[in-house]
């Protein structure tokens, strides 16, 4: 990016010390030979190097511009790349053990990578969503996912991420990730989720 | 008499009380039934076959009389209060036309062979005349030889809204005039299946569906006159407790249940304008009380800090609430005063060894609280003794959850699996016997109703 900047910057430059080159005679011409003829000579090459000039000029314009436009479609492209690899490092799950609602010692990296995004992105508002199996109880699986929701939050707290950013529901056993009724499913389903509220542009990556 | 007598004794040979109950008793009485006694169910009082009166429901001569007695016969025997008596030849036979002597005078008041229905060993026999635009119910005392009451009821139309409803009402009359006892024929059945409150008759008849049918929604209660239904609803990803006025169909949601916490659980107090909720936070769950009908005094109940309350239901004189706590480390069954003082644990269980409980649902009479605990791995359904503090496993077979009674405390409804997937069933804990609700599977979560009042019956 700032490779191309410079180039650009170079490209212009180089146009106008040559332009600048050019113009030199124009502005002191040289002891006419014979006034008539010799100034109408001196009028056509000052013309020629005149015309000369203003064409490089704009071709050493429209380059600067071009390489400006591709240096910004590749500056938005790359922005949108860092705002697609914060957004699945923010929406990363995190999983609990059975009728648990500790953090798992293994998903606190996730949780550390959510509050570097959450403290480079001061906009940044996210709901967390607690998530159970279907073994237990339908509704004690409401007060067992507010508890998995908030654990997590709990944690962002702790680390110095303001509570108003962070909200949170309890989903139950009711959105189940795989519908299976197998270990492999269950563990799966027991899960917090986490989604972005609002501030979604413009993300930095920390 | 004599023989129950002898029987509370406990001294006379069972061979002499068999002997009594053989010849007492045809052997018709015992086959007469569809459902049996389930294996995957204890229950703790002696099922004692035969000792039910029977009862015998004539066949019908107009045409328009057919469903009502079929929803009558249905409902006499799902009251599982009698020995529903199949007539030999089944509804052939002919009663026989008031007055023909072909028997003794005496057993042929109002038209009926009184003997013969006395030697299959009925003890009622059920009859259905059409008169102008009503229908005339005929219950007759067999063994008395004579009429003990009429009923005349003007139906609503078959196909009105209010139909199936009046021919349960009818069933109860039955069942009041008969055994003096409060029948469960007249109320329906609220539950949850694919995110949505459904309501059925207990019969098994008339789905309807309650809630909203775009918000998704849970955990279904009746009010305590049986006129206001609430149950509670996802708004953006907060549960909300919602209210539905079942004479008005008018849905509102209930005072201070804002949306900003997640409430839901909610219990009808019977003082009919308080609601019980439970409501997660930042702290966990924790139990509150608001009163819906004057829109104010949102008052919590519980402070769990580190353990979550939910799941109330009061005990029938309003001053109790038993709910879910998991202070002992996993949920178990808890018992406090309706304003939340002197909250104590109310089903005992073993440290380490009982799995976690949860759904309690406190009888109609009082007595009992049913709940299901984990066993093994898998959920059965419980009945703790309110005054002894003792608990029964009534299940064994399947996973069987969520259990909520019948009006008359001796019916209960409850979700099961033992059939091969999750479906209603209903029990009756005086003989054991079983029946699935709807044939169909994914029901969950069910609330049985009150006897329900007539203005509330056309709707939902």
């Amino acid at each position: 990016m700032t490779r191309l900047q410079s180039l650009a910057l170079a490209a212009l430059t180089t146009a106008i010390a040559v332009a600048a080159c050019g113009k030199k005679p124009d502005t002191t011409p040289t002891p006419a030979v014979t006034p008539d003829t010799a100034g109408a000579g001196a009028k056509r090459v000052a013309d020629s190097i005149a015309a000369a000039q203003a064409d490089s000029l704009a071709k050493a314009r429209a380059l600067a511009d071009s390489i400006a436009r591709a240096a910004a479609a590749d500056s938005a492209a790359a922005a949108a790349r860092a705002g697609d690899e914060v957004r699945s490092m923010l929406a990363a799950m995190i999983h609990f053990e059975f009728n648990k609602a500790e953090i798992q010692g293994t998903d606190q990296t996730l949780l550390d990578q959510k509050i570097a995004i959450l403290q480079k992105n001061p906009g940044l508002r996210i709901q967390v969503a607690g998530n159970c199996d279907e073994r237990g109880s339908q509704e004690y699986n409401l007060a067992l996912g507010n508890r998995r929701a908030n654990a997590a939050k709990q944690y962002l707290v702790t680390h110095g991420i303001d509570a108003g950013r962070i909200e949170t529901v309890s989903n139950g056993e009711e959105r189940p990730l795989d519908p299976g009724h197998t270990e492999d499913a269950w563990a799966k389903n027991r899960r917090d989720e986490f989604s972005i509220l609002a501030g979604v542009n413009a993300l930095v990556k920390p | 008499m004599k023989t129950v007598r002898r029987l509370d004794h406990g001294t006379v040979t069972y061979g002499v009380l068999a002997v009594l109950l053989l010849t007492a008793y045809p052997p018709n009485r015992l086959t007469a039934q569809d459902s049996t006694v389930d294996r995957g169910v204890r229950i703790g009082i002696t099922y004692r076959p035969g000792v039910r009166p029977g009862l015998v429901i004539l066949p019908v001569t107009a045409g328009a009389l057919d469903s009502v007695r079929t929803i009558v016969a249905r409902d006499l025997d799902y009251s599982d209060r009698y020995e529903v008596i199949t007539l030999p030849g089944g509804d052939s036979l002919d009663p026989g036309p008031a007055g023909t002597p072909t028997g003794h005078t005496a057993t042929r008041l109002a038209g009926l062979n009184y003997s013969l229905y006395q030697a299959l060993g009925a003890d009622f026999a059920v009859q259905f005349r059409a008169s102008a635009d009503s229908v005339v119910l005929l219950l007759h005392d067999v063994t008395a030889g004579a009429v003990r009451r009429s009923f005349a009821a003007r139906l609503p139309a078959p196909g009105d809204p209010g139909y199936r409803m009046a021919v349960h009402r009818l069933t109860d009359l039955v069942i009041q005039a008969s055994l003096g006892a409060a029948g469960t024929s007249a109320t329906r059945i609220l539950f949850v299946k694919d995110k949505h409150v459904w309501s059925v008759d207990q019969d098994g008849a008339n789905l309807k569906l309650v809630s909203s049918a775009t918000k998704e929604a849970l955990s279904p209660a009746w009010s305590a006159d049986g006129r206001k239904v609430a149950y509670m609803e996802f708004n953006e990803g907060h549960g909300q407790i919602n209210l539905l006025d079942l004479a008005t169909g008018k849905r509102s949601v209930v005072y201070g249940s804002t949306g900003k916490y997640s409430d839901f659980t909610p219990a009808f107090a019977p003082d009919g304008k308080t609601i019980t909720f439970s409501r997660a936070t930042e702290e966990g769950t924790d139990l509150w009380s608001v009163n819906f009908r004057d829109a104010c005094c949102l008052q919590r109940l519980t402070v769990g800090r580190f353990s979550d309350n939910l799941s109330p239901t009061y005990s029938p004189d309003g001053r109790r609430i038993a709910f879910v706590s998991t202070r002992p480390g996993l949920a178990q069954i808890y018992v406090m005063g309706a304003d939340g003082t002197d909250q104590q644990l109310f089903a005992p269980f073993d440290y380490g060894v009982s799995g976690s409980s949860n759904a309690p649902d406190w009888s109609p009479d009082g007595l009992s609280v049913a709940f299901h605990r984990d066993v093994g791995g898998t959920l059965q359904v419980f009945v703790l003794d309110a005054r002894k503090a003792t608990v029964k496993q009534l299940t064994s077979l399947g996973r069987n959850e969520d259990p909520t009674w019948a009006p008359d405390s001796r019916h209960l409804a409850f979700v099961s699996d033992r059939a091969g997937y999750r479906q209603l069933w209903i029990i009756d804990l005086e003989t054991g016997r079983i029946r699935p609700l709807l044939q169909q599977s994914g029901e969950r979560l069910p609330a049985w109703s009150p006897r329900l009042p007539e203005a509330a019956s056309a709707t939902p």
